[in-house]
């Protein structure tokens, strides 16, 4: 049961990589496609035994699969732990991807690698799974990476592109500096823990909470340094500020694989494995801390980039970061019950929104700036209405899926009466009015107003074909409904959670958020109300007024509209020195080099004749004898250490 | 009970078919013939017959196996001496692995002399075998010794432009190292009054003779490895040797060195060893970060992926010296890892060059259109070298780091950042070759992967998947021999830090070990 929820996609990416060709688009698309909805239907059925088995009580289970690595005390197994936590993002993982897949039968019809791509989205899925229901540290990596690579290929899957190719990149580069302090995090649990295995770490975390450990020859308290170590990889793959860059580039890719990938899923991974490793994170205070403060920013930064872009799915992808920030605000006050949950209706929403933004741009002749569009509402009615839902969940709208996950958070956010529980409530509510703001914006710019595209273009409008709207209509559902019909089995009275997320006592602000004042729990409302009503005052009652207030604001959105400048510094401070080390330490290698002789390289390979003579002149022992020197030195003063010691 | 003696079989049978290739006779073209089909021949028998060694190898046990004793110098005390275990087991089955790979990589694009390069690539896998097999210092040596002879013919005579200018750098560098070895084995052996190299594990020398023989040694292994900053001879040995030279230079000569230091440096020379682990673990820094950032500039694809081995090989020796099972074993698998993905990659490089002759990266571009299948093949390689989890690239890779944590958290701290290098030059190395636009008409009108370069490619793309999947069929079997080895090690620092304690004349020296052997990780307050 358990394989039948994972593996089908694996079997799906392998049919169609290696035998795409002699199965034809057709056979490829039709197997990736059963693959992931047989996966997604098993995963409901499991969603339903592991929650509501055992009378109610939940029956979670882990599958043991075989032996990965044994070293020593460091054994490692393949397994996989379906739990309340792992089942939830099994659902989301499936029914996002089936849905994603099913649309690019229609979305990428014109392409000539259709095998291959769907190839790839399987790939995507089965690692994301592999990620989910992982029982230790290291298979969670194995996911972690895969769902990397599998990303990597996808922005790069127009791999004739130069961008493209950049873009894919620069994504998995900039994830593996993320990746850096999450396999640091992963050693240092080992040596805390003596073990990676979650249950086993669980157990013991509370036993270690006041345990210190040596990091750079000092003492820190050490689950602090593993929570800390562990969430520098979340911010990598989750976008957060600070290592965010990759993520409005890798838009690039097809949209089904924004919207896949970089909006539904992977980037939730980050949020996934702070919640997962909740018992861990609980005894870091400072550690949540910073969670809640990078949340914060992340939310506020992206919400200011997100109102000023003109391309629709940049508009998108800096809302998702945006978004992203809330879910590891929640995280930060220990609501991870409220961050999962957010997680859960944004999957649907964000890729609702992708999905119609790809229809728009199918519809557009693959137009992705709104300046270039408006006016088109009546030709895709379907689209239009769909935009709305995802644009009003987004929001937070009452009764829309948004609105109850958002809302829980910034009354967690309140509800945790500390400072930076505070601040993030404010951020926050900041970030609401911006968000509001700017959907209303994508969409008169894009559906209302005069048409902006040239006449071919504007004959050439068309519904997307029912391949790409059935999709819609179902992840529209879930932007409608997910939120009110979950919201009392993920945050409510009724939590569905049991052991698989835990939270200390005196920390538990999602029990806390439901007795917060009442101005609390209306104010995000307020605030998504006026930022709708902003958008709708600035972009279709006096569209004058965007021009009179980037003029008057110009520092300001100058800073915004390039992005807080934050790729041009990393160029400076990382790219060009990486690469301008790389020549200096090269050319230090040649420059021994050119110790060989007056002229270098280029003379010494004259032949046999010449190279003998040259042998002969010394010039090669010269070389040698430097290096010895050279050695000898740093053996000189290993000695001169030890003959001190002993003296 | 007279054991079948079947590691001397191993080592010796090439030889003998080198003895075959050198007898036949017949118009030029017949030779070439004959001798490439001889060789395959004779390389793949080798190869089963190890084959048949791996499954009689008794998985736990950590002592040596199918040992083979004999006088050979008795009034010396010299003998010839055989024996494998965990450790060099799957050195000798990465050597018959990759001969006739190498073969056949050669089938085509060598084209001169075939019957020599044939000859010399017989007794290159005898020397190569012999190394790992050998039980004596003595024999060892010759072994050890003697694979420059054929890889300097390789390089200097079927190599490119400045093969000469290569070749003879390779051999001065690796023989001045191999000199002071040789010292050090002649003083080791007057100490001790014999060459057995379990005699000798088991007896190790006093520590300041443990110093200077440690440095003698140390010299060799570090050059054979190599180690920064006496690397620079391999960026140009790769870059003029024949592709299938670069194969077994990359696959089974850098891996003598960390052999050495496993066989040698680790067992005889512990209190040395442990001395000298911050030096070698600030050179393995500098090797990873420094060739790192060298190989993000480069502009040939064999220069890159040479670099790129000199990075790889810093793990190994950081984690060989960390002394912890996870950095040790790490190391070894690191270096059998490595031994399979820089082979196939520089048979990457092979497929292109024997079409399009260059290696620089800007004539390529654009591969996948029409290479498709190459460019999985190479897709995989790639993410094997980056280390990516389920190939064979990150067990080594995590295991390393995850011992060096434990013994040093900077050094491992700064190690990885040698995951983040890495990805950015392979990506780099890989859009270049096989993604962007076709600028180039000739590269775009080359043809895929033949059959004859998809029989050796598959079997290596499978090595590393296989073991990066389920890496256990190799662990356990190298575990019993690590574990036995670094119980050895514990010992013998363990009692030297009790000597000195009860004399008490050395209070910093067991201060400074004390410090080591509590890196603690964790105290609780």
């Amino acid at each position: 049961m358990e394989y039948l929820a994972i593996f089908p996609p694996l079997v799906g990416f392998l049919m169609a990589f290696l035998f795409g060709r002699q199965m034809g688009d057709k056979g490829a698309q039709l197997i990736t496609c059963s693959g992931v909805i047989i996966a997604a239907f098993v995963s409901c059925v499991l969603f339903v035994q592991v929650i509501f088995g055992h009378d109610g009580h939940g029956d979670p289970r882990t599958v043991h699969l075989m032996q990965w690595m044994a070293s020593g005390d460091f054994k490692i197994n393949w397994a996989l732990r379906v739990d309340q936590l792992a089942v939830v993002m099994m659902c989301v993982v499936n029914i996002v991807s089936s849905c994603v897949h099913v649309y690019s039968v229609g979305y990428m019809s014109h392409d000539k690698c259709k095998a291959r791509f769907m190839a790839y989205l399987s790939l995507f899925t089965f690692a994301m799974l592999m990620l989910v229901t992982a029982d230790n540290l290291v298979q969670l990596f194995f996911g972690w990476e895969g769902v990397g690579v599998a990303s990597y290929l996808l922005i790069g899957f127009w791999n004739h592109k130069d961008s493209a190719n950049a873009a894919a990149i620069k994504a998995f580069v900039v994830n593996r500096v993320g990746d850096f302090g999450l396999a640091l995090g992963i050693f240092a649990a080992f040596v805390v823990f003596g073990t990676v295995q979650f249950d086993a770490m669980f157990e013991m975390a509370a036993s270690k909470a006041d345990a210190t450990m040596t990091f750079f020859g000092q003492d820190f308290h050490a689950i602090t340094v593993i929570a800390l170590l562990l969430f520098m990889g979340a911010m990598g793959k989750s976008a957060q500020l600070g290592l965010h860059t990759w993520l409005p580039d890798a838009m690039e890719g097809p949209t089904p694989v924004s919207a896949l990938i970089h909006a539904a899923t992977m980037v939730t991974a980050g949020v996934f494995l702070v919640a997962r490793m909740s018992p861990v994170f609980e005894y870091a205070p400072n550690a949540l801390l910073v969670v809640t403060l990078v949340g914060a920013a992340t939310a506020f930064v992206a919400a200011t980039i997100g109102m000023t872009q003109f391309d629709i799915k940049r508009v998108i992808a800096y809302s998702t970061m945006s978004q992203l920030g809330y879910m590891f605000f929640a995280l930060g006050v220990s609501a991870y019950g409220a961050a999962i949950f957010h997680l859960m209706t944004h999957a649907f929403f964000k890729a609702l929104l992708f999905l119609g933004a790809g229809s728009v741009i199918h519809a557009m002749s693959n137009e992705q700036d709104m300046r270039k569009m408006g006016g088109i509402w009546k030709k895709i009615p379907t689209t239009y209405v769909l935009m709305w839902i995802g644009s009003l969940a987004l929001a937070g709208m009452p009764f829309f899926a948004g609105y109850y996950s958002k809302d829980i958070i910034l009354e967690a956010a309140y509800a945790d009466h500390t400072w930076f529980g505070e601040l993030a409530y404010y951020l926050g509510i900041a970030a609401a009015v911006m968000t509001a703001f700017y959907s209303a914006r994508l969409l008169f710019m894009t559906f209302h107003g005069k048409p902006r595209a040239d006449k071919h273009t504007m004959d050439h409008v068309h519904e997307s074909p029912p391949t790409m709207l059935t999709p819609l209509m179902i992840l529209g559902t879930g932007a409608l409904f997910a939120g009110y019909l979950f919201y009392d089995k993920f945050v409510g009275h009724h939590q569905i959670w049991q052991d698989s997320i835990f939270v200390l006592p005196e920390n538990d602000t999602v029990e806390a958020a439901h007795h917060v004042p009442y101005w609390v729990k209306k104010l995000p409302i307020v605030a998504g109300a006026l930022g709708l009503v902003l958008g709708w005052v600035f972009y279709l009652k006096f569209v004058g007024l965007p021009s009179v207030f980037t003029k008057v604001f110009k520092p300001l959105h100058t800073l915004f509209y390039n992005k807080w400048y934050f790729d041009e510094i990393y160029n400076a401070v990382f790219v060009k020195p990486a690469a301008a080390f790389g020549r200096v330490f090269w050319a230090t290698d040649r420059n021994v080099v050119d110790g060989l002789g007056p002229d270098g390289v280029a003379k010494t390979s004259r032949g046999f004749g010449a190279m003998l003579s040259k042998f002969q002149t010394g010039y090669v022992f010269q070389y040698a004898f430097v290096m010895i020197i050279g050695l000898i030195a740093i053996i000189s003063w290993f000695f001169f250490k030890l003959t001190n010691g002993q003296g | 009970m007279i054991e079948f003696p079947l590691l001397s079989m191993l080592t010796f049978l090439p030889l003998v078919g080198a003895f075959f290739v050198l007898i036949i006779r017949g118009d030029e073209e017949a030779i070439a013939r004959n001798a490439k089909r001889a060789a395959l021949f004779v390389s793949t028998f080798t190869f089963l017959l190890s084959l048949f060694m791996l499954m009689r190898f008794d998985a736990s046990s950590g002592e040596f196996q199918f040992v083979e004793k004999g006088e050979w110098l008795p009034s010396l005390n010299i003998s010839y001496h055989m024996g494998i275990d965990g450790i060099s087991l799957f050195f000798v089955m990465l050597a018959t692995f990759l001969t006739p790979i190498c073969i056949l990589a050669s089938w085509n694009s060598i084209k001169t002399r075939v019957k020599e390069y044939m000859i010399a690539f017989l007794i290159l896998e005898t020397f190569m075998i012999g190394t790992f097999c050998a039980l004596d210092a003595v024999l060892f040596y010759i072994f050890f010794e003697g694979v420059l002879i054929p890889m300097f013919l390789i390089i200097g005579i079927w190599g490119g432009p400045r093969r000469v200018y290569s070749s003879y750098k390779f051999f001065l560098y690796t023989l001045l190292g191999s000199v002071l070895m040789l010292i050090a084995l002649l003083a080791l052996y007057l100490q001790a009054g014999t060459s057995d190299i379990p005699t000798l594990m088991a007896n190790p020398v006093v520590r300041d003779m443990q110093m200077w023989l440690w440095l003698a040694f140390f010299a060799s292994f570090a050059v054979k490895m190599p180690m920064w900053p006496v690397h620079t001879w391999l960026p140009d040995a790769h870059v003029e040797a024949p592709t299938a030279g670069s194969v077994i230079l990359a696959g089974v000569l850098l891996k003598m060195g960390g052999y050495g230091f496993l066989r040698f440096s680790l067992p005889m020379f512990p209190e040395a060893s442990e001395f000298f682990t911050p030096m070698v673990f600030w050179l393995s820094i500098i090797a990873i970060i420094y060739t790192s950032l060298v190989a993000l500039v480069q502009t040939d694809m064999k220069k890159l992926i040479a670099y790129s081995s000199v990075a790889h090989m810093g793990y190994v020796t950081l984690g060989i010296f960390t002394a912890t099972t996870q950095g040790v074993e790490g190391g070894i698998f690191q270096m059998l890892s490595h031994g399979v993905i820089s082979a196939a990659l520089f048979l990457c490089v092979g497929v292109v060059y024997d079409r399009l002759h260059t290696r620089e990266i800007a004539r390529y571009g654009g591969l996948v259109q029409n290479m498709p299948k190459y460019a999985v093949i190479f897709m995989i390689l790639m993410l094997g070298s980056v280390g990516l989890p389920g190939t064979s690239g990150f067990i080594g890779e995590f295991l390393v780091l995850l011992g060096a944590f434990q013994a040093n958290t900077v050094v491992a701290a700064f190690a990885t950042t040698g995951v983040i290098l890495g990805a950015a030059y392979m990506l780099v190395l890989y859009r270049g070759v096989v993604f962007g636009a076709q600028k180039n008409e000739d590269a775009a009108a080359m043809k895929d992967v033949n059959k004859r370069e998809m029989f050796y490619f598959v079997p290596l793309v499978l090595m590393v998947i296989w073991l990066g999947v389920a890496p256990g069929f190799v662990m356990e079997r190298v575990s019993p021999s690590v574990d036995k080895l670094l119980t050895h090690y514990n010992e013998q620092i363990g009692k030297s830090v009790d000597a000195e304690l009860v004399s008490d004349d050395n209070v910093q020296r067991s201060e400074s070990s004390a410090v080591k052997s509590a890196v603690k990780g964790v105290s609780h307050e």
